[in-house]
């Protein structure tokens, strides 16, 4: 290596970004920074999120969401996967890394390949990869591919002569120079189509393919083709992707479960309205009608954000009544109290409301607080429990604060005894 | 109706050690429980596999456990019934991180001798998950708990705010005794309601913290303890109806929930009565223990209306910027 050549490869070094080299006689270490390490990682991620994403959006199911979660995970919530074959598929799709290689098999050795070892591979520049069907049949192929699926542009399942499935590739006008150079070159030799590590077929290269178009044949049934073909067109992943948490409910689970939670919620409802109206005579009457349009709210509110009525969000749902309740009877005791100090009905309300206040909003936000915790800390259905908790808590401080004075403001001067009205013996 | 006719002041501050040493003995039992028996804590945590089955008919358990057994990942598992007969729950500590293969599936394959069957929820979380989750579930306690403190401290004062969060441990350890003792599932939507339960219990006791402070400004003049005794009476009537209201839903919910959310409903079974049970005759004697000075908070509120007093006046001399 001359003095020249050193200088060209130090170039071609220092363009490589988020790295570090050093010299070492003939030998170049090159490094990664490690904010170099960092960048590739979340590129890969994020990498990973898209092409998963753009894959379960040409599956084909309602609304698959996809969203980075945490440092280096991804999360993917499949709704209205049926039965368990559409599972296994819209699995396969998320971990099929799809990496395409168009690679030169080394026609030197490919004869001895039966009595290659991957060491010797290795020392030949070569990698030493299997046939996709047959296990035992291996090919010899050069390292360093001719083509990646990056440069695809598109990919589209066919038909061969034998009626059989087959996906043809476009390639971007870059690979088709490079491709077309490289069978103008290679006429004679074979061509390796390597997908996931796989050898597809090698077939030999008759003649200069221009046009920049390829095929891949296999033993392909017409599903794992379409899928095969969402993959590639998705692009490659970056890096593989392990499952870590797999939470899957039945759609007959589901409907049991919240008919169980429906039962508890009406039930629930009904004895506090009961007693609400039991205890406090017409004043809890008012109470109720707040907390019906609480409840209606909330589920307004729910039914804005699109959240499903999962389990969690249905105990939220059944918690922020108890909760609504609460301001009530803050404010009614207050009254109560004061009525039983001798004031007038329309003094108490006017302080009862004042004073109830303080304790209201403190007592409130404090739980806020713990909902907002629960949001940002939770997985999926505790963030929903938490939205519900959180839209709970703000609807019954509406309801019970404004709606509820509203109301007795305007019906202030048909009250005739306050002390019956607010449950009070005379 | 009137569940407590008309105002009597109670003198809780007299019985406060007798309400402690309870406390104490709770607390007592409840560290000693976590630490010998400790937590059951479910596949959220710790990593595993949860597959729920129904069978058509009753479940063939003792046919079930025999079958797993014959298979490499499932071997070891434990098969339970799950709310009715014809369910069961297959709970297994191995965990598959290769998408390719789904344990339903394993399951379904060896199962099928058994019975018809349909396999109604797969959940895994891989051993990695678990311990994760296992610190954001006690980091976000740990929030909740600061955020708390600083609201507190701002609002009332830091003895208020130190008062509240000693109240909350209480009621956590109680809890986390209570399921120890009744070897309860602790999942992530027990969690969920521990925090609910923490929101709660804080609520109530900032209704009688709130009355207190009323107190402190409107009874010039008296000692802590009577008018902490005035506020503890006036809210008690308060707090045992809320508290009851939501403990009757969250009773509905424990009794007719089904299994499902079974952890949730029993932390919250449990929570609220001893929440209560602190808001009231908890936290605010431990204002007092903690030296809350009645004399300097009154000082501190004086010099403050003070300071108010004179911007009012400074704006008026020199008349309104707006």
């Amino acid at each position: 290596m001359d003095k020249d050549d050193r200088e060209k490869i130090e170039k071609h070094l220092r363009k490589i970004e988020f790295s570090s080299f050093i010299q070492d006689g003939d030998t170049f270490h090159v490094k990664l920074t490690e904010e170099g390490k960092l960048t590739l990682k979340t590129q890969a991620v994020e990498q990973a999120v898209e092409t998963i994403r753009n894959r379960l959006d040409q599956f084909g199911l309602s609304e698959p969401t996809v969203a980075k979660s945490g440092e280096d995970k991804i999360l993917v919530e499949l709704p209205g996967v049926k039965n368990q074959a559409d599972e296994q598929r819209a699995r396969d799709l998320i971990a099929k890394s799809a990496q395409l290689f168009l690679m030169a098999v080394d026609e030197v050795h490919q004869q001895k390949v039966s009595v290659t070892s991957e060491v010797q591979a290795k020392a030949w520049g070569d990698l030493l990869l299997p046939d996709a069907d047959d296990q035992n049949i291996k090919y010899l192929v050069r390292e360093i591919p001719i083509l990646e699926g990056s440069r695809l542009t598109g990919a589209n399942v066919g038909f061969n002569d034998m009626q059989q499935p087959v996906i043809s590739f476009q390639l971007d006008s870059i690979g088709a120079e490079i491709f077309g150079n490289f069978t103008g070159k290679n006429v004679g030799n074979h061509l390796a189509i390597v997908l996931d590590g796989r050898v597809f077929s090698a077939p030999v290269i008759n003649e200069r393919i221009g046009g920049g178009s390829g095929q891949i044949s296999g033993n392909f049934q017409l599903s794992e083709a379409q899928d095969l073909a969402i993959a590639l067109r998705s692009g490659a992943l970056l890096a593989p992707v392990n499952l870590l948490e797999k939470r899957s409910i039945g759609p007959s689970l589901g409907a049991d479960s919240i008919k169980h939670a429906l039962i508890a919620l009406i039930s629930g409802f009904i004895i506090v309205v009961i007693f609400m109206n039991f205890y406090y005579g017409r004043a809890g009457t008012i109470s109720n009608i707040a907390l019906i349009s609480n409840t209606f709210i909330i589920l307004t509110v729910m039914s804005i954000f699109g959240a499903t009525l999962t389990l969690p969000g249905m105990a939220g749902i059944v918690l922020t009544i108890g909760m609504a309740v609460d301001a009530n009877v803050i404010i009614n005791e207050r009254i109560r109290e004061l009525l039983q100090e001798g004031k007038t009905l329309t003094k108490a309300i006017e302080d009862g409301y004042e004073r109830a206040m303080t304790a209201i909003i403190d007592s409130n936000f404090t739980t806020i607080i713990a909902a907002v915790v629960l949001y940002v800390y939770g997985n999926g259905p505790i963030k929903g429990f938490a939205i519900t908790l959180t839209v709970g808590i703000l609807a019954s401080m509406l309801t019970a604060i404004l709606g509820t004075r509203g109301f007795y403001e305007a019906i202030l001067h048909n009250i005739k005894d306050g002390k019956k009205y607010f449950g009070l013996k005379g | 109706m009137e569940l407590i006719g008309k105002l009597k002041i109670y003198r809780f501050m007299a019985k406060s050690k007798l309400f402690a040493s309870i406390s104490l003995l709770l607390i007592i039992s409840s560290i000693y429980l976590l630490a010998t028996k400790g937590l059951n804590f479910g596949i959220d945590f710790v990593g595993g596999t949860i597959i729920q089955i129904k069978y058509v008919g009753e479940a063939p358990i003792n046919k079930i456990r025999d079958l797993i057994e014959t298979n490499e990942i499932l071997a070891g598992g434990s098969v339970t019934e799950f709310g009715s007969s014809d369910e069961v729950v297959i709970r297994i500590r191995n965990s598959v991180s290769d998408l390719k293969n789904d344990l339903g599936d394993t399951v379904r394959e060896t199962l099928k001798n058994s019975g018809e069957f349909e396999i109604r929820r797969v959940d895994m979380v891989g051993a990695k998950v678990g311990s994760e989750l296992r610190e954001k579930g006690i980091s976000s306690l740990l929030l909740v708990f600061i955020g708390i403190l600083i609201y507190v401290s701002i609002r009332f004062e830091w003895r208020f705010a130190l008062a509240s969060i000693i109240a909350l441990f209480h009621d956590l350890i109680i809890a986390l005794g209570f399921l120890s003792f009744f070897s309860v599932e602790v999942n992530l939507d027990a969690l969920a309601a521990m925090l609910t339960l923490l929101g709660y219990s804080i609520n109530d006791t900032i209704i009688v913290f709130d009355r207190i402070r009323e107190g402190l400004v409107k009874y010039k003049g008296l000692a802590l303890a009577p008018i902490v005794d005035e506020a503890v009476s006036r809210t008690i009537s308060r707090t045992t109806l809320t508290s009851l209201l939501t403990w009757f839903v969250v009773a509905t919910l424990f009794f007719f929930g089904g299994e499902i959310i079974y952890g949730f409903s029993f932390v919250l079974f449990i929570g609220i009565i001893v929440g209560t049970y602190s808001s009231i005759f908890i936290a605010s004697p431990i204002v007092i223990w903690l030296k809350f000075s009645v004399e300097g908070y009154r000082r501190a509120l004086a010099e403050k209306e003070k300071r108010e007093k004179e911007q009012q006046e400074m704006r008026e001399m020199y008349g309104s910027p707006l």
